[in-house]
């Protein structure tokens, strides 16, 4: 079985983002930029599956400018074995990314697709869930276990009151979240091999699909700051602090 | 045309994201219906019909939806949408599982995690872990919109809604519920608590929690955590406060041992009051802690307990 992971290319998690003074985004330019951390996981979660011997191969597949390609090789230096990557620059709707994304499942034929639960860009939490109802697919969403059977796949789910266990046909969508595990760090060897492993081209036209945006972005602002707060010196005055405040 | 809200309820009780997720909708349309799937959902039903501003119920009684998996109440939503000109559910594990996928149905975007309506087409969101807001527009079709319910009131009770029934939608059949393994807790739930106390790495151990639940005990609070205490396994995941977890905004929120990664600020800046209790005078927490309270932990939350009286 083969198992495809869609890998975003996304500011580093570590970075302060600011915004730009004219209001039109977040300042990209000179920083520091990494496969998106819940990717990662993905990966390594199709990685150990491969390890097992339950999958054959992992392909990990990026959209975005060219600079997307170094992504592909930061899943490649994890044991990846090719990339695919679908050129487009500027920004793209997770609608559009979904749909790319299907037309590369139609071409691979996976058996599943791990991707992250949420790109930590744009906090957007969709595309997984489209692309599955897109190919009419079963979902597991925010994954922290996986156990593949005889055609289908038991998922355990982070959900907001604790775990809950979900059983899917197979094929499927997974997306990862982050206790599914804890991703390897790429030896230098590997490193060094990724360069070799291959990495096939296509632009988001010759996908045909309809990649036109559907929201308007009117601007990106400033969150408000918090005023400066105050040192206590221990717990009663933090206690008669907020007595004060009305708290209780 | 009317704004249809997905219900959010458990164990035959409303969640109150779902009056908060109608304050929004009331924004966006004149007309709002609420959509309760589920199986024996009368009391929650009757419920949804006391929020103010619902004029209708629409209640889908049936095994299938039993477990709120994605697939069958993605269906259920597309069997209505046509009556709708905007679809909203509270950013839950269940709305945000389901809403893309009838998004991606009706061949719409979708927006997700609101924190305002600027105007019914216009909406605020926070992105790169709300380092930014970017204000969004839907020009045309339908809305399909997760509401993050800690920055809206939920709507006042005392309505009357007319309360309908909606035919089961097919079952793709694809998904089977197995097994949960909830929390039970008797604190109050994180994204309701009128105070949260939240531990971190700097807890050490899962045993040390119990320095905290005293202090919850004590302030009805409830209980939250960093991602580290969560991947240590100090507590359940459901505990994880921040960009990747919940999104919390009580009235004074407690942070112990927790050095405030832009991550976990994500998820609780907003509350009213910050309190920072931590060793290193430096740490990031403090720029955002009304008050800060450089100290070791172990001293300062026995002595916490006591002032508390
Ligand atoms: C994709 C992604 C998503 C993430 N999502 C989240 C999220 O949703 N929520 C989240 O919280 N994090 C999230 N994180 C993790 C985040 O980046 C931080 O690693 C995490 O918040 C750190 O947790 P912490 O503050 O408990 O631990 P640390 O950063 O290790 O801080 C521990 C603190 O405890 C203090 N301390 C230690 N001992 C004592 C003592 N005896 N007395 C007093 N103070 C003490 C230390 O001074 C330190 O400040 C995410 C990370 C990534 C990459
Ligand atoms: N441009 C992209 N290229 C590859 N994968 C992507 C892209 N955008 C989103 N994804 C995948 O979709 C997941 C969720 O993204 P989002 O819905 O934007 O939060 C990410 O974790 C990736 O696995």
């Amino acid at each position: 079985m083969k198992v495809l992971v869609p890998v975003k290319r996304v500011i580093d998690f570590n970075v302060a983002v600011r915004v730009k003074t004219d209001g039109s985004g977040v300042e990209l330019a000179n920083v520091k930029m990494s496969i998106n951390p819940f990717d990662e996981i993905a990966v390594e979660e199709a990685l150990r599956l491969k390890e097992k011997g339950t999958v054959t191969e992992v392909v990990a597949v990026s959209i975005g400018p060219a600079q997307a390609s170094e992504t592909l090789r930061t899943a490649m230096a994890m044991g990846a074995d090719r990339g695919i990557l679908i050129r487009h620059d500027g920004e793209l709707e997770p609608l559009a990314v979904a749909k790319i994304l299907k037309s590369v499942v139609e071409e691979e034929k996976p058996g599943l697709v791990i991707m992250g639960k949420q790109a930590i860009d744009d906090d957007c939490n969709q595309t997984g869930q489209m692309l599955a109802a897109l190919l009419n697919w079963p979902q597991g969403t925010f994954a922290s276990k996986l156990e593949i059977g005889d055609g289908h796949i038991q998922v355990t789910r982070e959900v907001d009151g604790g775990l809950q266990t979900i059983d899917l046909d197979m094929p499927a969508i997974i997306t990862t979240d982050l206790r599914l595990n804890e991703p390897r760090y790429a030896s230098l060897p590997n490193i060094m091999k990724a360069r070799k492993k291959p990495i096939a081209e296509k632009t988001a036209p010759e996908c045909g699909v309809d990649v036109s945006p559907r929201l308007k972005i009117l601007g990106v602002s400033e969150p408000s700051k918090r005023r400066t707060g105050t040192r206590v010196a221990n717990a009663g005055e933090l206690v008669t602090k907020l007595r004060e405040a009305g708290v209780f | 045309m009317p704004a249809l809200v997905l219900a959010e309820h458990d164990k035959g009780r409303l969640s109150e994201a779902t009056a908060k997720t109608v304050t929004a909708a009331a924004q966006i349309s004149d007309t709002v219906h609420v959509l309760v799937a589920g199986q024996n959902i009368a009391s929650v039903s009757a419920a949804a019909a006391e929020i103010q501003g619902v004029a209708r119920v629409l209640a889908a009684d049936d095994a299938r939806y039993a477990h709120q998996l994605a697939e069958p109440l993605a269906e259920l939503i597309l069997s209505v949408a046509s009556k709708y000109d905007a679809i909203l559910a509270p950013a839950t594990a269940t709305g945000k599982s389901t809403l893309p996928r009838v998004a991606a149905r009706l061949d719409v975007a979708q927006v997700s995690e609101i924190v305002a309506v600027e105007a019914p087409d216009t909406f605020l969101r926070p992105i790169y872990a709300g380092n930014a807001i970017q204000k969004i527009q839907i020009p045309s079709g339908v809305k399909v919109i997760t509401v993050r319910t800690s920055a809206f009131k939920a709507a006042p009770l005392g309505g009357n809604a007319i309360i309908e029934t909606v035919a089961p939608a097919a079952d793709p059949g694809t998904s089977r519920f197995t097994s949960e393994n909830l929390s039970v807790s008797l604190r109050p739930e994180l994204t309701n608590a009128r105070i949260i106390v939240s531990g971190g790495r700097g807890m050490g151990s899962k045993e040390n929690f119990i320095l905290l639940e005293r202090i919850a005990d004590k302030m009805g609070a409830g209980l939250g955590a960093s991602r580290a205490a969560v991947d240590a396994g100090f507590v359940p995941n459901d505990y994880q406060v921040g960009q990747t977890g919940k999104i919390v905004a009580p009235e004074l929120y407690i942070a112990v041992g927790i050095s405030g990664a832009i991550q976990h600020l994500a998820g609780m800046k907003d509350s009213k009051i910050v309190v920072a209790i931590n060793k290193d005078e430096n740490a990031p927490i403090f720029g955002v802690a009304d008050y800060g309270l450089v100290a070791d932990l172990f001293e300062a939350l026995p002595e916490l307990e006591r002032a508390l009286g």
